[in-house]
């Protein structure tokens, strides 16, 4: 078992660590940077619930080794709320009820925070193909898509 | 089992030659979206992977003579937003855009697409009718081998050890020349083809069919050039009878299998529904340029 030392940066910060190279990103972030707001589902690239973004792009963490993400910017959910203030878009999951177990959450929340800050004007044809990306047991999706039609509007208040 | 290990080289000699001394146990890491999943399952227990995105020629798409030459580690969504490969091969872009969600296409590439040979694999029928070129590298050097013989069977394909897809050639198009890609999966998004068909035409200035290529996935254990299909377009105007011969043509050349997705007599029949329509798609696309 050969670990090797990494640099993963994720929310701006700096997190040094030894992981084995088959130690996927999402694993990584979860046990090793202790970063466990990044959920896995199936673990083979189907549901969407380990989005995170990586040069602002969504990408699912179960399908990327952790060494190949040194030196690029992470972001995860835990990035996302300025201290005790949710992001808007978590403050319209929140308004809307686009979560009821909340397992798929974070997933979301990347997917959809990455969507509007690439088009911040996106229409809804486009938004529902990017949030079909990512399975959701619970909600039937409709307050899912409410919740981030009304984050767009706040966000270019 | 934990001993696999990692290497991300610049260029494509050292990938080569870091793949050909690893004796076998060595695999190419493109976007990963394929290789991942299959480590995960345990159905591969690779000793070293060699991560091939950070060698740049590999990430770029060149025009050349007419047609373009695009690296093999080029992912679904830089091709999607490549207008002038979108212009000229509209049915390979749609194929290779169909694969996955947007996390996918981020990452998925064509070579991987390609390489990782499964009979669905969205790009390759599209790539076959498009006549495509791969170039290789291995060990011994260069060589240029046609899509079509990349992938032999179900997870197999005809690479040496060490050797890897550089590029892929698409050709150049004569005017009224156009291409499509459909297929049917059970759901909207995220599944794998039932049937796949892609068909590349050329109308010459009366409108007559003067070339043809059509390709079939997911119905065989690669996906097949079907001659006999697109015999039935050439030299006529593609007219509904030259259409019915198409789909029968497809529907003969069907030899799929049986599973959760869908019986043989089901696939066969959606074969030539889906080549009709994929023709009339690339009749409509050669008759607007
Ligand atoms: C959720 C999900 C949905 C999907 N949907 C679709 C779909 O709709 N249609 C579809 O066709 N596929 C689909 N796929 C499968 C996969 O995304 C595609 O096959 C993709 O194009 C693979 O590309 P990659 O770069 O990720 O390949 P990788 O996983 O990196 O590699 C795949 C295989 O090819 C080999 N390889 C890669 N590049 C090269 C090269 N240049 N030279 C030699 N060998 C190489 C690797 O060693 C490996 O064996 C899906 C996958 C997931 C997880
Ligand atoms: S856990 Fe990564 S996509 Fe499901
Ligand atoms: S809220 Fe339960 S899975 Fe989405």
């Amino acid at each position: 078992m050969t670990k090797v030392e990494i640099v993963l940066t994720v929310n701006g910060e700096q997190y040094p660590i030894k992981v084995e190279p088959r130690r996927t990103l999402a694993d990584a972030l979860r046990d090793d940077c202790g970063l466990t707001g990044t959920h896995l589902g199936c673990e083979h690239g189907v549901c969407g619930a380990c989005t995170v973004l990586v040069d602002d792009q969504p990408l699912r963490a179960c399908l990327g080794f952790a060494v190949q993400f040194e030196g690029a910017p992470i972001r995860t959910v835990e990035g996302l709320a300025d201290g005790d203030r949710l992001h808007p878009l978590q403050q319209a999951f929140w308004d809307h009820h686009g979560l009821q177990c909340g397992y798929c959450t974070p997933g979301f929340l990347m997917l959809a925070v990455g969507a509007l800050e690439h088009n911040p004007d996106i229409d809804d044809e486009a938004l529902k193909r990017v949030l079909s990306s990512n399975l959701c047991r619970c909600t039937g999706y409709q307050n899912i898509l409410k919740a981030v039609r009304a984050a767009a509007t706040a966000l270019k208040r | 089992m934990d001993a696999m290990q990692y290497e991300a080289p610049g260029s494509v000699d050292e990938a080569v030659a870091l793949l050909a001394a690893a004796d076998g146990a060595a695999w190419v890491l493109a976007g990963g979206t394929d290789l991942l999943v299959q480590l995960r399952a345990d159905l591969i227990e690779p000793g070293l992977v060699v991560d091939i995105k950070g060698i740049s020629e590999l990430r770029a798409i060149t025009p050349e003579n007419g047609g373009f030459r695009i690296g093999a580690a080029v992912t679904g969504a830089e091709l999607g937003e490549h207008e002038g490969v979108k212009a000229v091969w509209p049915g390979v872009v749609e194929a290779m855009e169909l694969i996955g969600s947007v996390q996918i296409q981020g990452r998925a590439t064509l070579g991987g697409n390609l390489c990782n040979a499964s009979p669905a694999a969205d790009s390759v029928p599209a790539l076959i009718a498009a006549e495509a070129l791969c170039s290789v590298v291995g060990p011994k050097g260069r060589r240029e081998v046609a899509v079509a013989e990349v992938a032999t069977g179900p997870g197999e394909t005809s690479l040496g050890p060490g050797e890897i897809v550089v590029d892929i050639l698409l050709p150049e198009r004569p005017a009224r020349a156009a291409d499509a890609y459909l297929r049917f999966i059970p759901r909207t998004e995220m599944d794998i083809a039932v049937v796949g068909v892609a068909v590349s035409l050329v109308l010459d200035e009366r409108g007559v069919c003067a070339q043809a290529r059509v390709a079939l996935g997911a119905v065989a254990p690669r996906a097949l050039l079907v001659p006999e299909a697109a015999a039935a377009l050439i030299g006529g105007t593609v007219d509904d009878d030259a259409l019915e011969r198409l789909a029968a043509a497809a529907r003969a050349a069907c030899r799929p299998i049986d599973d959760m997705r869908g019986t043989v007599a089901y696939r066969t029949k959606v074969a030539g529904v889906l080549a009709r329509r994929a023709a009339g798609i690339a009749l409509a696309r050669a008759r607007s340029e």
